[in-house]
């Protein structure tokens, strides 16, 4: 929890936004994810997020449900990712957020998963399918580990759900930019830099905006409204076209360029 | 009453789902809420289901599966004779009603056998809503009639071709769809499974089969019945049966789909041999490996090829109000031909599996005693199933 905060604190003084790519783990093996991760953190991505494949994953489309099935072909569970996880903590000290759907946490068991988590260097969570009414359990042996809860916020969720989940989330907010499911989007919504403004006049915590994102140019124009960006599908739309160095030189270029426009220029918003 | 105010039965139910839904099912829940003490509507769906769907549905006293049996008189409650053939319709009709109360002019729905898919086209196309149907590839195999007949009825049917290709895939999909378009759509979930309010809505919805069974067989013999039997895949025709009768001293059994038998692994027996979980926005039975992913259910019935159950059919469950057993695709198909042989009626493959469990009960019980089994579905939609599997045996007829 602690270094997601430092990462914002230390962007925000630097001027800078974070750049917060997506990839599931597994995908296609743990190897490649881990060969990607660092690749990545060295690429200019602030915070990392791995998703822990499930067999029905509701809130995501085509492309990130192709990437969990071939995470499970690869037998990747949520203790190999857990494991993944404190391997890249032996190299980088970037934060590491998992995401992933309820039931494998809840049969792993929420305060196993918690502190082993923890101990193995993990700063956070995004359970997608656990919404603010359900949470308590999980918040609770979440916090008691000292790892942020994350909590989601979506364009229909209005004002007095979006304070909330504000209040109760930690390291920041994740706000869903469409009304829908996971993947590259040609086009965001007309209406997303004024729903992004009103969101940030609910809550003090950091701001990332994510799903549909897919390009620099997007990222640049979202940038001066939120804290950070969440790229997940175009990159791993990558990860299935492709392998070996070219796989990683591919996505580190990509990182690069959509972290770009997150750096210096100082921010127009960012009032905390 | 349950659920809670949190939408649980005891530990069982909730609302597992993206942030996204919540507010759609906030304000389904205030919709229902709302409607559920408007007279208005409640003659609207009683006019509705008196007219257009047939209600009430024959108890009908099965005088030769009586005696094949040997032992206590057998009711049989007809919900195959409502329109479209299978008790969906009594909860397809009641959401289609709320929906355009709500203003949403856009329905979808999923299906496995294709009868909840039917019967939500049907009422799609008399209310005039748009309707998309969520069907696996595999079911639209198994159940081409349906397919034909949704599209007859206006319906666009998507094909589902995730995971293992049937109800669950399809539910996935249908929730994606509204996680999409939940401004302007509502979902008509065709079980008592899926978040708080639906679980809810479904049993109450279907709770008039429950309901006239009990009033009917009183006027015809001025008592209760000892034992209520029916199939359970998602549990709805079950809870619409039982639910007028659980303040009663009342049996019930729920019959799931044993498949090719439990230590197969390939069955849909959530609750005889499932474990506790997160699916389709409840907590409840389900079908799971030991890292907690979806494992693929099977029946010869489509409608209970599902991994999952209604939470409250798990309350029930775990607090003894209900048993639960199971039964192959083999006894079920003798399920099916007993009841063809001895009354002339042809069982959904679903209901089939309640009439095969009567071999068991009939033998624990004596000639005064009454037990009525709900027969949710007729068994035209799978001849084709049924005439295959009975050569695949040996059994050309």
């Amino acid at each position: 929890m602690k270094r997601i905060d430092a990462t914002f604190r230390s962007l925000k003084k630097r001027g800078e936004k974070a750049l917060i790519p997506f990839i599931t783990a597994g995908d296609p093996n743990l190897q490649t994810t881990k060969a990607l991760a660092l690749e990545m953190a060295a690429r200019g991505a602030d915070l990392l997020e791995l998703g822990i494949p499930f067999s029905d994953p509701l809130a995501d489309g085509p492309t990130i449900q192709a990437a969990s099935n071939r995470a499970l072909q690869s037998g990747t569970h949520l203790q190999e990712v857990l494991q993944l996880a404190g391997e890249l903590r032996q190299k980088t000290e970037i934060p590491l957020i998992l995401m992933g759907y309820y039931n494998p946490i809840l049969q792993y068991g929420l305060e196993r998963t918690a502190q082993e988590a923890k101990s193995l260097g993990v700063d956070g969570f995004i359970i997608p399918d656990l919404p603010l009414e359900e949470a308590g359990p999980w918040r609770q042996a979440a916090m008691a580990a000292g790892l942020a809860p994350i909590f989601l916020a979506a364009p229909t969720s209005g004002a007095a759900r979006i304070a909330k989940a504000g209040r109760h989330t930690r390291g920041f907010l994740y706000y869903v930019s469409v009304t829908g499911i996971t993947g590259a989007r040609q086009a965001l919504p007309a209406d997303l830099v004024a729903a992004l403004k009103e969101v940030r006049s609910l809550v003090k915590c950091p701001l990332a905006v994510g799903f549909g994102i897919s390009s620099p140019e997007q990222v640049q124009n979202l940038a001066p409204y939120v804290d950070g960006v969440v790229v997940g599908s175009a990159i791993v739309q990558r990860v299935a076209k492709l392998k070996g160095p070219e796989l990683i030189k591919e996505v580190g270029d990509f990182v690069a360029s959509l972290k770009a426009p997150l750096k210096g220029k100082g921010a127009v918003s960012g009032e905390q | 009453m349950l659920p809670n105010r949190h939408g649980r039965y005891g530990p069982f139910g909730g609302q597992f789902v993206p942030e996204t839904l919540m507010p759609a099912l906030l304000e389904l829940e205030e919709a229902y809420r709302r409607i559920s003490h408007d007279m208005e509507f409640r003659r609207e769906v009683g006019w509705y289901l008196k007219y257009y769907v047939g209600r009430p549905t024959p108890l009908y006293f099965a005088r030769h599966l009586t005696e094949a049996l040997g032992g206590p008189q057998i009711y049989i409650k007809r919900e195959d004779l409502a329109h479209t053939g299978a008790h969906k319709i009594n909860n397809t009709l009641g959401q289609g009603l709320l929906a355009r109360r709500m203003g949403k002019k856009r329905i979808i729905a999923e299906t496995g056998a294709g009868q909840h898919g039917v019967a939500t086209a049907t009422v799609a196309a008399l209310l005039g809503q748009e309707c998309d149907i969520y069907m696996g590839t595999e079911d639209i195999r198994r159940q081409r009639l349906n397919v034909i007949r949704m599209r007859l009825l206006g319906a666009r049917v998507i094909p589902v071709e995730s995971g293992s290709c049937t109800l669950k895939d399809a539910m996935n999909e249908a929730i994606r769809d509204w996680v999409t378009n939940v401004r302007h759509t509502h979902y008509v979930l065709g079980s008592v499974g899926g978040p708080h309010p639906y679980p809810m809505i479904v049993r109450d919805f279907q709770a008039v089969i429950g309901r006239e069974a009990r009033a009917q067989l009183r006027r015809a013999t001025g008592r209760l019945p000892q034992c209520l039997v029916a199939c359970v895949g998602g549990g709805s025709n079950a809870m619409g049966l039982f639910h007028a009768f659980v303040q009663e001293d009342v049996r019930f059994v729920g019959v799931e789909a044993a498949g090719h038998g439990l230590k197969t692994g390939h069955h849909s027996a959530t609750l005889v041999a499932g474990s506790q979980g997160v699916l389709h926005g409840a907590f409840s039975y389900l079908l799971q490996d030991p890292w907690g992913n979806i494992q693929e259910a099977h029946s010869l019935a489509p409608g209970l090829d599902y991994p999952g159950v209604g939470p409250e059919h798990s309350f029930f469950k775990d607090t003894g109000r209900a048993e639960y057993v199971a039964v192959t695709d083999t006894e079920a198909l003798e399920g099916f031909k007993l009841l063809s042989r001895t009354e002339g009626i042809l069982p959904a493959l679903e209901s089939a599996h309640a009439v095969a469990y009567l071999q068991t009960l009939a033998p624990q019980y004596g000639p005064e005693d009454i037990i009525i089994v709900n027969l949710s579905g007729r068994g035209d939609k799978d001849v084709d199933a049924v005439a295959q599997a009975l050569e695949m045996s040996g059994e050309a007829h």
